[in-house]
């Protein structure tokens, strides 16, 4: 294939004098990223455990998490641009959405996954529901949870660079901007960046459930 | 409710439903193109994951593709396609096939290898040579989770393709993209209505699919498998 331009693919000159816009970028990733997941996840597992723990309830809330799940994403900022603008909320609205619907369905899994006989164990030594879902029920669903955590995060990293659409964006906006100018300097340091970012982020938090869960580790 | 009223306004104007920037033509171009990019896909992917999975190799590899591919995101892969193919249908056509190997490496790798090794010694003790063991059992047995993996590969073409249309390819991305820069938010709102109903579509059709192909004597059990289908997307 003959490239379009004799442009090549990396000035570093041009990353030299653009580390600030380009740290800018990445914090703005982080931040996103961030907030999506926490918020996510706040969300996430009082309606995760209230739909595991009242099972009318469940099968409507992870196929309420199924059918919101299918729309895709670019969609979805669309479908809230006319509502909330060309802003921060549009775009957090459509991350935590996203991340909501994995760790949702993750929490009710792992606590799924709680042996029964473990359960009449806490409930034979006296635990009252709501400490056994704290101490018991909730510390062996982790590793199933910190799973979704680790999938909602990595998803939302690739997502981020879509709300360059949107106006956001973080490292997405070096991606637009390097498309619209046909300058690959800037999409090889955002795609570059951002799976950087992706690895990262997975690998923190293998180490952070290592840290949470150290009985696994036998 | 204004808002909507103008939607169904723009839903309702003829103009909207004609030639080449037209409904029906964008449908249209969006079905051919997911079609093609997920028939390609399989005719690679399958065979390979298949074969892995009959030899139990290379499983990380099979398994830790569809992670790396969920660390790319899709809007990098199809501004990286621009640089290499130039504007257009192609990098679109390069960027989803990109997208949509992995899942289905993956499952099929993880049907092959999920199939019951007591359901494989009772074959060969039945006398079946290896190629039937191969056709007779073990794909029969691995089509649900195989499916699974066109369905969440198929589903993800039709939900990523709308990102092409800023590569200068149509579908019903266009009206989104286009909208978005012309500050039409009544367009931009009907085209992602129309492509939140494609990608239901897309689900409904390819599940059913994945039913149809299921042999007869495992559907009793009514799962559907969907193995790794939580967490990729565009």
């Amino acid at each position: 294939m003959i490239p379009l331009q004799a442009e090549p693919w990396i000035r570093w000159d041009w990353i030299g004098s653009h580390l600030d816009q380009i740290g800018g970028d990445l914090a703005q990733h982080v931040e996103l990223t961030a907030i999506a997941v926490g918020g996510g996840l706040m969300v996430a597992m009082p309606v995760g455990v209230l739909a595991w723990r009242y099972p009318p309830s469940r099968g409507a809330v992870l196929s309420v998490a199924g059918v919101l799940y299918t729309i895709p994403s670019l969609a979805l900022f669309a479908l809230l641009v006319p509502f909330t603008g060309l802003s921060l909320l549009t775009a957090e609205i459509g991350l935590v959405t996203y991340t909501l619907l994995i760790l949702v369905r993750n929490v009710v899994v792992g606590l799924d996954g709680v042996p029964a006989e473990v359960r009449d164990a806490a409930q034979g030594m006296g635990y009252r529901p709501v400490p056994q879902l704290l101490r018991v029920e909730l510390p062996l669903a982790l590793p199933v949870v910190m799973a979704g955590v680790r999938i909602a995060t990595v998803t939302t990293i690739g997502l981020v660079t879509i709300t360059a659409l949107i106006g956001e964006g973080g490292l997405g906006e070096l991606l637009l901007d390097g498309l619209v100018r046909a300058f690959p300097t800037e999409l090889v340091v955002g795609t570059v960046l951002s799976v950087a970012l992706a690895v990262a982020a997975d690998g923190g938090l293998a180490l952070v459930q290592r840290r949470l869960t150290p009985w696994s580790r036998a | 409710m204004n808002f909507l009223l103008q939607a169904a306004g723009w839903f309702a104007d003829p103009a909207h439903w004609q030639g080449t920037a037209g409904v029906p033509h964008r449908v249209e171009e969006h079905v051919a193109l997911s079609l093609e990019v997920t028939a390609a896909a399989a005719a690679i992917a399958i065979p390979v994951g298949l074969v892995l999975g009959h030899y139990r190799t290379g499983g990380a590899l099979a398994i830790n593709i569809a992670n790396v591919g969920r660390a790319i995101p899709s809007f990098a892969l199809l501004v990286l396609a621009v640089q290499v193919v130039g504007i257009g249908v192609l990098p679109a056509f390069v960027a989803l096939l990109a997208l949509a190997i992995p899942p289905m490496v993956t499952n099929s790798y993880v049907a092959m290898r999920s199939v019951d090794d007591q359901l494989r010694e009772a074959a060969r003790g039945l006398g079946m040579r290896g190629a039937q063991v191969l056709w007779k059992v073990e794909l029969p047995n691995a089509i649900p989770v195989v499916m699974a993996g066109v369905r969440t590969s198929g589903v993800q073409v039709v939900a990523t393709a709308p990102l092409a249309a800023l590569v200068g390819w149509g579908g019903l991305g266009r009206f989104i993209v286009d909208g978005l820069s012309q500050e039409n938010y009544v367009e931009v709102f009907c085209g992602a209505v129309l492509t939140a109903a494609l990608a239901a579509a897309a689900e409904l059709v390819l599940g059913s699919l994945q039913l149809a192909l299921t042999p007869r004597g495992l559907r009793r059990r009514r799962e559907r498998p969907r193995v790794l289908a939580v967490g990729l997307r565009g």
